[in-house]
């Protein structure tokens, strides 16, 4: 087994990690404001994607304006399903919760197959696609798009969680809601927030990853499930530990596909999923939660 | 007063339909695609084509002065819905012939049901266990897996490469074509040095190429249709593989070329004639069939017709030729489906007989290859 080979698998697993990581961010944000685990996160990822095509191709926008009014939109759709579908129900048991974003996600879905049609379509890269060589390896200038923008949402959501009153907020409505709203923080608002967050940042990561990994309608379902492996093996955090956790996920893949069967790629990503529920449910990192009585 | 155009004009068009069907008892075709879910590139072609080619012929007149109508049903893909709507034509709909369904196993469930009614089923699926062994009520149109493999082992064969590494796809059409990778490789004195699978879904096959790099094999055949080969091909180009690339005939629409871009050039995969129409010799049989159904395809849908709808086509033009030739009930089809000689459509050249109804040779397909973000037939 050759180093270079090695290295390729390294990396692949990597950019397809940040991805994860990303999407699985989105998916701890929401939980950690509302309890919820938002299935609807992958359809974000897909309207991202899909929106910019649009931008691109009906409206002709340069793609540096594309990709902000895909995002707006796509945090449009966020804010409703929030107002619609999450904030009328009056008993909010999480299997509720749970049933309605499962259901919300084949609606978007449903509605991008009649607005996109069933095709898959393809965004043109954001610098050029010849490859860069690493050692041995090759990697494309989108993998690097992905990896910086990937960064700096983790910094810009770091300085908002813990800088600014609306994040730490946020932060306190996770630790207890009950206890946030007596000291006066409105925590309908904070739970309108974190849609927002995520579904803006779930159209990120669909924007970044279409040159790659083209896009259509039912892009959504599996990289949704992959960034729900990487927040449950980061423990539903929404910093750091998720992206390691997206990283792990990604690398793992890549190293299976290569060294032992690519039949078995997608069944590492779940079979880590399964024991990490079962034997460390509060994630790789995380210390066990004390029972709250 | 809206109201009331609005229902005059509704009992006008009643009334027309009323006078249709009285006019003469049209000639009820069934019809099974997966419209919608996983296989819709294949069931929407689909539909789209039998639609427009029974349009048409009803717009000139119908056959022997008697209309035909589809009735087309939606199963997305799903074997029981297949089965359920296969009897509902039968028993409701009183057809005389089912085309489809889009995919192997959706045909594989409905042929008992065909066969038990004693319906005519003209299958769009490309599977060869269909009419293998011959089943007296099926027929199919969509050329078969091995036909496809061994245009590729052949060419191969004339360059003198004799290693190959193989990606195919874990659906069924992937596992069809890697099986016929595998049984037919020692017939053309190729060894398969690496077989490897991927995703429907997936979206990185660096992993899989980085390994099969690695084997130095001669040729890299990738089995699937889209999105996967359109990665694999960027994921090629990226890791700088200067191995020749072959694609399976799931991929060749103009799609694939829009989707891999730059990536696609110089590849190379067999296809039905139908992406090269143009390009084909005035000579062929088939040029002036396809020359129609693009152009009318076209014009109906604005987009590219493909070999997919093709097989959509080639079934109905073969339940009009039956037709045509005097039959109108289910067996009396059946019969003169099985007599047809030389038919030139979309897919090839067909010749059923009692022995054979696939009807298809070698010749369905051509190789052809990624020229200036178009198709070029290989010489």
């Amino acid at each position: 087994m050759q180093f270079d080979q090695i290295l390729q698998y390294t990396l692949s697993g990597l950019s397809t990690g940040a991805i994860y990581a990303l999407i699985g961010i989105g998916f701890s944000i929401i939980y950690n404001a509302t309890g919820i685990i938002n299935f609807a996160q992958g359809e974000f990822v897909m309207l991202g994607g899909l929106l910019t095509l649009s931008c691109l191709e009906l409206l002709q926008l340069p793609l540096w304006a594309a990709i902000p009014c895909s995002v707006a939109v796509a945090t449009v759709v966020g804010v409703l399903f929030e107002r619609l579908a999450i904030r009328p129900l009056r008993q909010p048991t999480p299997i509720n919760l749970v049933i309605i974003t499962i259901g919300g996600s084949i609606l978007i879905r449903g509605l991008a197959m009649l607005v996109w049609g069933k095709d898959t379509h393809a965004i043109p890269p954001f610098s050029g696609d010849d490859p860069i060589a690493i050692g041995g390896a090759t990697i494309l200038p989108q993998h690097l798009w992905i990896l910086a923008i990937t960064l700096i949402i983790i910094v810009v959501n770091k300085i908002y969680f813990y800088h600014t009153i609306s994040g730490k907020a946020m932060r306190a409505c996770s630790y207890n809601r009950r206890a946030a709203g007596l000291v006066g923080i409105d925590v309908k608002r904070m739970v309108l927030f974190s849609f927002i967050i995520s579904s803006a940042m779930g159209a990120i990561a669909g924007i970044i990853v279409a040159p790659l990994t083209m896009t259509a309608y039912d892009v959504g379902v599996m990289l949704g499930l992959k960034g729900f492996c990487a927040a449950i093996i980061g423990g539903m955090s929404s910093g750091i530990s998720t992206v390691v956790g997206g990283l792990i996920l990604g690398v793992l893949e890549s190293l299976g596909a290569g060294l032992i069967s690519s039949g078995y790629k997608d069944a590492i990503a779940f079979i880590i999923l399964l024991l990490l529920l079962f034997i460390r449910p509060q994630g790789l990192f995380g210390k066990a939660d004390s029972e709250r009585v | 007063m809206n109201f009331k155009i609005i229902s005059v004009a509704s009992l006008l068009v009643t009334m027309l339909f009323a006078a249709t069907v009285f006019a003469a008892a049209p000639i009820r075709i069934g019809a099974l695609f997966a419209v919608t879910g996983p296989a819709a590139f294949l069931g929407e072609p689909e539909r789209n084509s039998a639609k427009m080619v029974i349009d048409e012929i009803n717009k000139a007149g119908g056959v022997k002065g008697r209309k035909l109508e589809l009735i087309a049903y939606d199963t997305t893909g799903d074997a029981t819905k297949a089965v359920q709507l296969a009897t509902k034509l039968i028993k409701d709909d009183k057809v005389v012939a089912i085309i489809g369904p889009s995919t192997t196993g959706e045909t594989m469930a409905v042929i008992p049901v065909a066969e038990k009614e004693q319906v005519p089923l003209i299958s769009c699926s490309a599977g060869s266990k269909i009419t293998d062994p011959v089943k007296k009520w099926v027929f199919k149109t969509a050329q078969n897996d091995a036909l496809a493999v061994g245009k590729i082992y052949e060419y191969l064969q004339k360059t003198k490469q004799t290693t190959v590494s193989i990606l195919t796809v874990s659906d069924g059409f992937g596992a069809s074509g890697r099986e016929q990778l595998k049984i037919q490789a020692a017939k053309y004195g190729i060894t398969v040095v690496s077989d490897d699978t991927y995703g429907p879904k997936d979206t990185d096959m660096t992993a899989q190429l980085t390994k099969i790099r690695g084997t130095h094999s001669q040729a890299i055949i990738c089995w699937g249709t889209n999105p996967g080969p359109a990665v694999i091909a960027k994921n090629a180009r990226q890791l700088g593989i200067k191995t020749p690339l072959f694609m399976s005939h799931g991929v060749s629409s103009k799609k694939f070329i829009e989707l891999a871009g730059e990536a696609a050039e110089g590849i190379k995969l067999p296809s039905g004639k139908v992406v090269v129409a143009d390009q084909l010799a005035s000579t062929d049989k088939q040029k002036k069939s396809l020359m129609a159904f693009v152009k009318d395809y076209q014009i109906h849908y604005k987009a590219e017709g493909d070999h997919f709808g093709g097989h959509a086509w080639d079934a109905v033009m073969l339940i009009k030729n039956a037709v045509e030739s005097g039959a109108d009930a289910a067996t009396a089809i059946r019969d003169q489906l099985e007599k047809t000689k030389s038919f030139a459509g979309i897919g090839g050249s067909f010749n059923y007989s009692p022995q054979d109804h696939a009807g298809l040779g070698k010749d369905a397909f051509v190789l052809v290859e990624v020229k200036n973000k178009d198709w070029a037939i290989v010489k």
